[in-house]
């Protein structure tokens, strides 16, 4: 058993035990935003998420890897996240879908995680002291203290313009028209949207003029990492765009659409990170266990006559709105699901009916 | 939706005796039901028969029917009671099948009642297995290819187009009752016909096997808009073919990726939705195929069920709480999360810990018994364990059971296996038994790869390999040696769950050293909280568990601590008795203002539920674990006399004076035979003669001197354990020498000098009697009852039916057993609790045992006479006197005299055909029922009714007798006569009987002789009843044949004349008037009235 001790400094000056595991950074130091999610299964969907550009992720649930590692499971062609904090990684994985394991893929893809860590106690200091900048790895303490003060974390950065498709691209054959602006999206959602459109993906700098040019039957617009506030060209462009096409946003999506309708983000103490959260959709009161990952949120009652739809049961959090006569809507959490619950999916099928006759249901 | 306000009282079904396959897991869900429907302000009517559980204390129901669950009866209390509604979803299988035979009988239509919780068409669809399959079908989930048999050539006729091997699932079963995996068309023939059997609407399934296929469940609930959530997934390391009940179970599934998981889920819902449980949680089982993920239904169950109780306790999520409050009309959304205190319960837990559940059997008490798990369930009972991970957890659950074990081997008892040859070690580990996982990693650590493993034994490589990590720490910690253990490897092998006992174990030194070398280290371990939610949010609830982290949450108040030690898993001998116990000692200090602390690790119980407690401990019941909690916790006192004798043998480890109650010293008098004896004899109390012997020859010299029959019986144990009636030498030279054999006793410590076996003179037709009794510091006793035996002694105490007040000891014999009781109770100096037994032989009374502690019977007591004795005991410990606490009224006169009590044993011999059903010192019974009325054979008759022994009011009865017998029997076959029974009857007895005049109407031959032997006639269907008292031992006696197929036919077979006598009373009763029903608030009340003028 060889194992190198490592060590995870937050930048309040937490300190917490543990080995590297994955790729072996050369300076021995990975630093990001640390945030946690409470997801039981479906890491790998999480670790390729785009929207944890810039963000160490810890896994709450001790173990990690257990099923292996497939490309079916990526969310985009590599990992985005700058690295993962678990308790326990899989020696040995077991599925039928497996292809591979996960510390391989970490390898593989130059990612860093620390493992061994006491990461409930890392959680609950989060959720006391909010989502802070960290650094991991095998160098010395003040060292690694030093890259966590320096590390400038999420705000005001523009991380979508960052992980976005630099080239628009086509997928999809169904028989409608959709552009999807990609902010940081996700494969599950383009597997939602294939079925029934030709989905042509544009970058997130894309003016609203070049996307109503291709006279599509909707807009979509993609979940994405980060802070709302720095996407002003993304705002400007759906603010545009409002009115004259149907759009369907989600999380990230569904922030800049608020702020392009005059509403506002702040950003949440540690966010929403898991599988679990229930959201309530007013219209029937029914509640939709969600899938969600966003730090931060749009402000409630800041949207000019725009309708709230949806709202988390557990902190009353904004999640969804909707402007009918607009013809648009978006929620703040997940229906794509990959990974967590499909009680959502049914809302791409309101924006199928949305193109299809103006009304979402 | 707020709650339903057109519903005033509600009838709550409980689930009985504790049986197999149905434990204390429906006292925990009923309990917690009662609860919240008084909150709630609905009028709560309880039916259930079984004393020991929390369920049927007075006060957590309006009325509370300790009564048989049968049609007639819960009819009879619907018919007084008239409920607005029934709840039969949180009793179990009992429950479930109960309401559709009162719907079948008209008695909801008949009064207008409505059923909560589940429709009967929703548990039709469910429980029926044909409707199931189609209803899957139906909304396109696949379910195994299978036909369905009413009769044995349809049986076969699917076999034909199925193919072999085939797997028999009657319809509307428990615990894989009648369930096999045939191989060929002679196993089927004989499962079908046991399955058809085992079926109340006798249909069978014959489904095509995938045995070897992954096993998961799903804990769901659904509320009234539809609301559907997964409380907690389930994967089993044993796969299909291995009972979930029998299987070791691992929660949250370990080897499930989002995407499988997710379509599980969604099938899941779908099921749920389509079966139309409107209301409540339900547990569906899942198979997948490890090769393809292919995934198939297996069941589903549309009540709370044992795993609920599990997922409950895994999770921190109360299913049977939210249950009833979803089953009076309110939404999952309208329920707050007890434990976060700020969140809604509509949500999904997620944990950060993994949870192990491991079985207990108990085949050492039931010669015949196989020992190998199939889909039978034949556990009795089973422990839970917590850790961060699953070597940590599964290390300590292996440790919760109490067998000897100290953790996954590393232990003495592992040479058992690390005996066996490569081979062999595979061969076994491919055998589900009780001893798998050991196999499992003695074959790693010989060596032995994960993939050659599980091929073998289809358990998941997953698993395999997170043993092989345990296997893989024992070599290093070897390789390192105590001496040279720093922080971080004393960190990684606690991590991986291993005990001080077994790194002793390993470094051949003492548990103590090794706790030093630990803690000069600084490694101890660290508490942390079950939250339903990883952290997300703060919790309200302490409800803790070990593991050895950076952080411990657990922060000691300031106010007066009193440590409760429960008593481990349920076990034949330990059951929920002394749970009950437990949980009523926490009340009456809440109650008294002192803060409890509850330390179990059985998941089935009401004294693991979060809220019992001021606060929980979900830990393994060891020395090691135990001292850390109170490091932890600093209580001023520790209770360890009321959980059985689980806590109790760490009475001595525990710090001087924490141990609360009866000193240790005197414990451990009332065990040392010597001391015991001395003290007998200045008290001048009279035992039956006997010595101690470690050796055979000292066991030759005291039978020499007291002569035969003896009684051989091991010391420290519960429940009769290993004890012997013996009638020579060679029966003396047999039984000591399985004593001395590591096997029998293994687990207790085998014989030796400092476990000596106990030798007595073993007193035949005697009358045995069971007292329970309070001594406080003052010296003042209360004898809380009395109660006669209806089987002589030599019928273990746990097995025997006994009656308050007794109903033919003449008032001077049971004057003298109160004196008696009373300055044992004084010599003792008890403060609490004492079991005393006495044996009455032709009006002289001998002392059998003495235990200062909460028994099996005191829950049975406090039903009968309205004596909360735990609770005065509890207050007693803590430093209240009797005077004071009757100033409180907590303690009252005992209310018996206008009623009759009787407990009646339940036996799992329906489990197990091959066992001989005898009763003898060993005792067998699983649970216990009461029967309360105005006369003794009403009561009887209800305790046997509720026993599930239909005593017949008319037809035949066939007496067997042993010589030793006759006189007594005879007698009693008069009776029979005497209300219309004809009698049948082997040779010898029918000249006996017809020396008397009483008329034999047919003579049935010896077993193998020409002509209808007893077999044949019992098989023949033409007795309604057995009387059979035991000649000679062994297999090959007729007696056995007889017994076992009166078991396997289920027809009431009674193998003492006492019984019989007994039977004979109520029998009369039943045929003079109709059973009538009355609560236990009534009974109370009725005598209370007459004690007060
Ligand atoms: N088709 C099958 N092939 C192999 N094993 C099976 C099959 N169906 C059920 N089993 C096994 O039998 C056990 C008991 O079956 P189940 O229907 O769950 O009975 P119960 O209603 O008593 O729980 C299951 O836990 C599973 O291990
Ligand atoms: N000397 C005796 N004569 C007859 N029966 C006895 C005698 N001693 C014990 N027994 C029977 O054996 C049973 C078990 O003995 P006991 O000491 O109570 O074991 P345990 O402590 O395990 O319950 C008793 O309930 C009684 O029926
Ligand atoms: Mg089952
Ligand atoms: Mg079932």
């Amino acid at each position: 058993m060889t194992i190198t001790a490592a060590q995870l400094v937050l930048s309040d000056g937490e300190i917490f035990e543990g080995e590297a595991i994955g790729a072996v950074p050369e300076n021995g130091i990975t630093t990001g935003e640390v945030v946690f999610n409470t997801a039981l299964s479906g890491y790998q969907e999480i670790l390729t998420d785009p929207s944890y550009a810039g963000q160490i992720i810890t896994f709450t649930y001790p173990h990690i890897g257990n099923y292996g590692v497939t490309e079916l499971d990526d969310e985009a062609s590599e990992p985005h996240c700058r690295g993962l904090i678990v308790r326990d990684l899989a020696r040995r994985p077991s599925s039928w879908r497996s292809r591979g394991d996960l510390s391989e893929f970490l390898s593989a893809h130059g990612m860093a995680g620390i493992a061994g860590i006491d990461t409930r106690r890392l959680t609950r200091h989060i959720r006391d002291a909010g989502a802070m900048p960290g650094a991991f790895g095998t160098a010395p303490t003040e060292d690694l203290f030093a890259s966590a003060r320096h590390e400038p974390g999420t705000d005001n950065v523009d991380l979508a313009g960052v992980v976005s498709t630099k080239e628009p691209y086509l997928v999809g054959d169904g028989p409608r028209h959709v552009v999807a602006y990609d902010f940081g999206i996700k494969r599950s959602i383009l597997r939602h949207l294939m079925p029934h459109a030709k989905v042509m993906v544009v970058p997130a700098s894309t003016p609203a003029e070049a996307v109503l040019e291709r006279k599509p039957d909707g807009v979509f617009l993609s979940n994405g990492p980060g802070d709302p506030a720095a996407v002003g060209y993304g705002v400007d462009a759906v603010r545009a765009l409002v009115g004259r096409v149907p759009i369907m946003g989600i999380c990230l999506g569904h922030q800049l659409l608020a702020r392009a309708l005059g509403g506002e983000t702040y950003k949440l103490p540690f966010g929403h990170h898991g599988a679990n959260h229930p959201v309530r959709r007013d219209r029937d009161g029914v509640v939709e266990i969600t899938s969600q990952n966003h730090n931060y949120a749009v402000a409630d009652g800041t949207v000019p006559d725009a309708e709230i739809t949806h709202r988390n049961l557990n902190d009353g959090v904004v999640e969804g709105l909707r402007v009918a006569d607009a013809q648009l809507f978006s929620v703040q959490y997940h229906p794509e699901a990959g990974p967590g619950p499909h009680d959502a999916s049914y809302l791409f099928d309101d924006f199928v009916r949305l193109m299809d006759t103006g009304r979402t249901h | 939706m707020p709650r339903r306000t057109d519903i005033e009282s509600i009838l709550v079904l409980g689930s009985g005796p504790i049986v197999i396959g149905q434990a204390c897991e429906f006292d925990y869900s009923g309990t917690q039901a009662c609860r919240v429907l008084r909150e709630e302000g609905y009028r709560v009517i309880l039916a259930n028969s079984n004393p020991a559980t929390i369920m049927t204390d007075p006060d957590f129901a309006h009325r509370t029917y300790v009564e048989p669950l049968d049609v007639d009866v819960v009819a009879a209390i619907i018919d007084r009671e008239r409920p607005d509604a029934v709840l039969p979803t949180l009793g179990g299988q009992t429950a479930l099948n109960l309401a559709v035979g009162l719907h079948e009988r008209g008695a909801f239509t008949d009064t207008g009642v409505e059923l909560i919780g589940a429709s009967i068409e929703a548990i039709r669809t469910a429980e029926d297995r044909e409707r199931f399959k189609a209803a899957m079908t139906e909304i396109g989930l696949a379910v195994p290819a299978s036909g369905f048999a009413y009769n044995l050539d349809e049986a076969m006729a699917v076999a034909d187009d199925i193919g072999y091997p085939l797997i028999v699932r009657p319809s509307y079963i428990l615990g894989g009752k009648g369930t096999g995996i045939a191989g060929d068309a002679t196993e089927l023939r004989r499962l079908a016909a046991e399955g058809l059997d085992a079926s109340p609407i006798s249909e069978i399934l014959v489904e095509r096997s995938i045995a070897g296929w992954k096993e998961f469940e799903l804990e769901v609930m659904r509320d009234r808009a539809d609301n559907c959530v997964v409380v907690c997934s389930i994967e089993n390391l044993d796969p299909m073919g291995v009972h979930t009940g029998d299987s070791i179970t691992v929660a949250p599934a370990q080897t499930l990726s989002d995407v499988e998981y997710q379509r599980m889920r969604d099938a899941a819902f779908a099921c749920i939705r389509r079966i139309g449980v409107e209301t409540g949680g339900s547990n569906i089982q899942f198979a997948t195929d490890p090769a393809t993920g292919e995934m198939v239904v297996i069941e589903m169950n549309p009540r709370v069920s044992r795993s609920s109780a599990l997922a409950s306790k895994a999770t921190g999520f109360p299913i049977a709480k939210i249950a009833a409050r979803l089953a009076v009309g309110y939404t999952l959304d309208e329920i707050p999360n007890d434990i976060t205190g700020m969140t809604p319960a509509c949500f999904e837990p997620t944990i950060d810990y993994v949870v192990t559940k491991v079985p207990r059997w108990a085949f050492e008490k039931l010669p015949g018994a196989t020992g190998i798990l199939g889909t039978r369930m034949q556990s009795v009972g089973e422990a839970m364990a917590i850790g961060r991970t699953f070597p940590e957890s599964l290390q300590k659950a292996m440790r919760s059971l109490e067998l000897g074990r100290y953790g996954l081997n590393c232990d003495p008892a592992e040479k058992a296996y690390d005996d066996l040859d490569e081979g062999e070690l595979v061969r076994r580990s491919a055998v589900a038994t009780p001893d798998r996982p050991f196999h499992l990693e003695a074959a790693l650590r010989r060596g032995i790869s994960v993939d050659r493993l599980a091929s073998a034994t289809a358990v998941d490589p997953w698993f395999l390999d997170q043993i092989l990590a345990i296997v893989e720490e024992r070599a290093e910690l070897e390789r390192v040696g105590f001496a040279a253990m720093d922080r971080a490897s004393w960190r990684r092998a606690k991590r991986l769950g291993f005990s001080d006992a077994q790194l002793a174990y390993l470094w051949s030194m003492d548990t103590r050293t090794v706790r030093a070398g630990r803690e000069t280290q600084r490694v101890s371990p660290t508490f942390k909280t079950v939250d339903t939610c990883a952290a997300e949010f703060d919790a309200t609830t302490p409800y803790h568990y070990s593991t050895f982290e950076d952080e411990s949450e657990v922060r000691p108040s300031d106010r007066r601590k009193i440590m409760i030690l429960g008593s481990g898993p349920n076990r034949i001998g330990q059951g929920i008795e002394f749970d009950y116990c437990c949980v009523h000692a926490s009340f009456a200090l809440r109650d008294a203002g002192f803060e409890t602390i509850m330390v179990n690790c059985n998941p089935e119980t009401v004294s693991t539920d979060y809220d019992t407690s001021d606060r929980l401990y979900f830990e393994p019941i060891t020395e090691e674990d135990v001292l850390d909690i109170i490091e932890a916790e600093q209580p001023e006192g520790v209770i360890v006399s009321l959980g059985g004798q689980t806590p109790l043998k760490l009475a001595g480890v525990l710090p001087r004076g924490l141990v609360l109650g009866t000193s240790p010293e005197s414990i451990d008098l009332a065990e040392d035979r010597d001391r015991w004896n001395v003290l007998c004899n200045r008290l001048e109390i009279p035992q039956p003669a006997g010595g101690t012997a470690s050796t055979l020859d000292e066991a030759l010299v005291i039978t020499g001197r007291i002569g035969y029959p003896a009684l051989v019986r091991p010391s420290y144990v519960l429940g009769g354990r290993a004890m012997e009636i013996v009638y020579n030498d060679e029966d003396l030279a047999r039984a000591m020498a399985e004593l001395a054999s590591f096997g029998t006793l293994g687990i207790e410590g085998g014989l030796s000098a400092e476990r000596p076996v106990l030798v007595d003179r073993f007193l035949e037709d005697a009358i045995e009697v069971d007292v329970d009794a309070l001594r406080d510091a003052t010296g003042e006793v209360l004898i809380g009852g009395v109660m006669e035996h209806v089987e002589e002694a030599g019928v273990h105490s746990g097995d025997s039916a006994c009656v308050i007040p007794p109903p033919t000891l003449s008032s001077a014999v049971v004057k003298v057993i109160e004196g008696y009781t009373r300055a044992i109770a004084d010599e003792l100096d008890v403060r609490g609790l004492i079991n005393v037994q006495y044996a009455v032989k032709s009006g002289q009374v001998f002392v059998i045992e003495a235990n200062p502690r909460a028994s099996r019977t005191v829950p049975f007591v406090a039903k009968a006479t309205g004596v909360p004795l735990a609770k005065i005991a509890a207050r007693i410990m803590v430093g209240a006197t009797l005077a004071e606490l009757r100033e409180e009224g907590l303690v009252r006169l005992p209310a018996t005299g206008g009623h009759v009590s009787v407990k009646e044993a339940v036996l799992p011999f329906n489990r197990f055909p091959d066992v001989d059903t005898i009763l003898g010192p060993e005792m067998r019974a699983t649970g216990e029922v009461m029967g309360v009325d105005v006369t003794f054979g009403m009561a009887f008759a209800k305790s046997q009714l509720a026993a599930g022994n239909r005593l017949p009011t008319s037809g035949a009865v066939f007496f067997s007798l042993a010589d030793r017998d006759k006189a007594a029997g005879l007698a009693v076959a008069a009776r029979f006569a005497e209300l219309g029974f004809d009698i049948i009857a082997t040779e010898n007895t029918a000249i006996g009987l017809k020396d008397l005049g009483i008329p034999v109407s047919e003579v049935v031959a010896k077993i193998g002789e020409d002509g209808t032997d007893a077999v044949g006639l019992i098989e023949s269907g033409r007795v309604q009843l057995v009387v059979n008292t035991p000649r000679g031992r062994g297999p090959r006696a007729d007696g056995r044949h007889i017994r076992t197929t009166a078991n396997v036919r289920n027809v009431p077979c009674l193998t003492t004349v006492a019984a019989a006598r007994a039977a004979a009373a109520g029998i009369a009763e039943l045929i003079r008037r109709p059973v009538e029903v009355r609560s236990l608030q009534e009974f109370h009340a009725a005598d209370q009235l007459r004690l007060d003028v």
